[in-house]
């Protein structure tokens, strides 16, 4: 270099220069990605016209392990307060019923616990109730969610008092009002979290926004009534919602597998791809073949209630990392705004 | 209005806009960050890490929570415009100081579900820190990929367009630093103007790549950042077509009533087995 030539000029900061030396050395002898970041090469050819260095365009979802988890809970205790309304009405064993009330109200507890620990300021969770926005999911959804959680609350606290035997004309009506109230927002609890993400600028979200919330809420369906099996109730109708569940998911399922898309490869491939394939087989084929085979045994159904339980928590998991793998794709997002 | 000595803008001493807009122009930028530097000195906007990226001189990569001007550095092996020597090799360097857009729909703003972020008396799109809970919804919503949430503080941050010096009199500190005005700051339906007339110029100059980037026919609605570039836009991550996330509304929201009504049929069915 030419400092050692020229002793008397000033002296460069030795160790940084040095090491951004070794850096161009290495990348000149082997042609080869230096630092972490992106995938340009030293020696390699000049960026072209297409892309900005292959960088994201879109910033990847923020969302913590709370959010899927909360999306599989919610989606359980939504459906659950639907099944002890109908069971309710159609005069289903009143202990199955009281479980099913059960259920939406310790997962009404539950997640605005799971999503006030997501914020970034959980201290501020109450500044959701500030406004109410048609157009923001997220704002639907907080009042969605304070809605279930009262109407869980009061058809909880209204059945247990009748089965504890007190007498009281205002009592049944009111168990009617929380249990009628109570699946009415459930089914939006269970469904608004697939337009939460499908009404994103995230491509494999926005471009799967009418299966998402048929997707949540039949995961939903299958979830609560696994749940009951769990707990013993292993009557026909939670065999027929079991069946039901497993069927429809066996048919997204294969949807998602034939549908090649472009837009659709974190579906496919990688860690999303491999999560959600793994859970949509345990929720959708497994689910039913379990319980096809195996469904007339208590062990059966059981086993296929754990089965179509845990696909559905992995596929949670699995749709918010395709995102994060979607927002991070910058040429598939050109392919898909070029064509339009 | 222009001086006729320098060719350069001259702004009034105090100076009010009704609509605020961004001018960046990617044929004047000559990539001195004094932009970058000046939006985190007057925001006192954080470090974000200091990293060699190796994509030429652009170890900023992106704009983020704490990076709301971003100098982009393009190598492309295309002609500069009038360029007639060494055309075997055709090479050019092309900076563009990058921001937030500020859309005319604005997807942060539909989707923040607390009201922090607000539409401010010049158009511009302004997150209130003070009622902005970290809930990251406008982070997925912008189709942009500008706003984002700022680790360890939790809340989402992104440029503010200088709306305290704006509401001062002052213009933006990233326009004020550009020492080639790359960077133009003043009324939208001006500013719309100036960029087509500048597009009009260069092309006359043989830069016949150059065009306005301000998506005004999809449902963003047009941009108060526009900017004037040469190529596409896929060259400088700024989206070919972006779109306001709320269009997905509809069809989402429909398939779920249908969704629920058929699960409430299904759940009916089960119990009258």
């Amino acid at each position: 270099m030419a400092a050692t030539d020229n002793p008397g000029a000033p002296s460069r900061p030795k160790a940084s220069e040095e090491r951004l030396d070794a850096i161009r050395n290495e990348a000149s002898a082997t042609g080869k990605v230096v630092t972490g970041a992106g995938r340009a090469h030293a020696n390699a050819p000049i960026p072209g016209a297409e892309d900005y260095y292959n960088l994201p365009v879109l910033k990847p979802p923020t969302w913590t392990w709370e959010v899927p988890l909360y999306f599989f809970v919610g989606g359980i205790a939504g459906v659950s307060a639907v099944i002890a309304f109908v069971g309710h009405l159609f005069h289903a064993e009143p202990r199955m019923v009281r479980v099913a009330l059960w259920i939406p109200f310790v997962g009404a507890g539950l997640c605005p616990a799971l999503l006030i620990s997501d914020l970034g300021r959980p201290l501020r969770f109450l500044n959701m109730l500030r406004v109410f926005k048609w157009r923001s999911a997220m704002s639907m959804g907080s009042w969605i969610l304070s809605g279930f959680g009262g109407f869980a609350f009061l058809a909880l606290a209204t059945n247990e008092l009748i089965l504890y035997g007190i007498q009281s004309p205002f009592l049944p009506p009111l168990r009617w009002l929380g249990e009628f109230g109570g699946a009415l927002t459930g089914l939006l609890l269970a469904s608004y979290t697939g337009v939460l993400i499908g009404a994103t600028a995230i491509p494999v979200w926005h471009e799967n926004r009418r299966l998402l919330p048929a997707h949540f809420l039949t995961s939903g369906l299958g979830g609560s009534s696994a749940i009951l099996e769990l707990f013993g109730f292993l009557v026909p109708a939670t065999q027929i919602l079991g069946f039901a569940a497993a069927s429809v998911e066996t048919v997204m399922g294969a949807l998602l597998e034939v549908r090649k898309r472009p837009i659709d490869a974190p579906l496919h491939h990688g860690r999303s791809g491999w999560t959600l394939r793994i859970g949509g087989v345990l929720e959708g084929p497994t689910a039913l073949w379990v319980r096809v085979f195996w469904g007339s045994l208590p062990t059966g159904r059981f086993a296929a209630a754990i089965c179509f339980l845990l696909g559905a928590l992995l596929s949670r998991y699995g749709w918010i990392w395709a995102g994060r793998a979607s927002a991070h794709d910058p040429q598939a997002l050109f392919q898909l705004q070029r064509k339009k | 209005m222009t001086s006729p000595l320098t060719n350069s803008v001259v702004y009034p001493a105090t100076y009010h806009v009704t609509k605020a807009a961004f001018l960046t122009d990617a044929t004047i930028c000559i990539g001195c960050k004094a932009c970058e530097v000046a939006c985190k000195e007057w925001n006192e906007v954080p470090d974000d890490g200091m990293i060699w990226s190796g994509f030429s001189y652009d170890n900023t990569q992106a704009l983020g929570a704490s990076t709301w001007r971003h100098v982009m550095f393009l190598e492309q092996p295309a002609a500069a415009g009038p360029q007639q020597v060494d055309m075997e090799n055709p090479f050019r360097w092309i900076f563009l100081s990058d921001v937030c857009k500020h859309c005319g729909n604005a997807g942060c703003l539909e989707a923040c579900p607390t009201g922090a972020i607000v539409r401010t008396d010049v158009g511009s799109v302004l997150v209130q820190s003070d009622v902005c809970n970290g809930c990251g919804y406008c982070v997925v919503s912008c189709p942009f990929g500008v706003v984002d949430k700022r680790h360890p503080d939790g809340r989402a941050f992104k440029c503010t367009f200088c709306y305290d010096r704006q509401s001062a009199g002052m213009i933006p500190a990233c326009a004020k630093a550009c020492p080639t005005q790359s960077i133009r700051f003043g009324e939208l339906e001006e500013l719309r103007e100036a960029g087509v007339a500048r597009v009009a110029e260069l092309q006359s100059r043989g830069y016949a790549d150059a065009r306005v980037y301000d998506p005004q026919e999809t449902s963003v609605g047009g941009t108060h950042a526009m900017f004037v570039i040469l190529g596409q836009p896929e060259a400088y991550n700024l989206p070919p077509a972006p779109e306001v996330p709320t269009i997905y509304l509809k069809s989402a929201w429909m398939s779920a009533l249908i969704s629920a009504l058929v699960l409430a049929a299904i759940v009916c069915a089960a119990f009258l087995f």
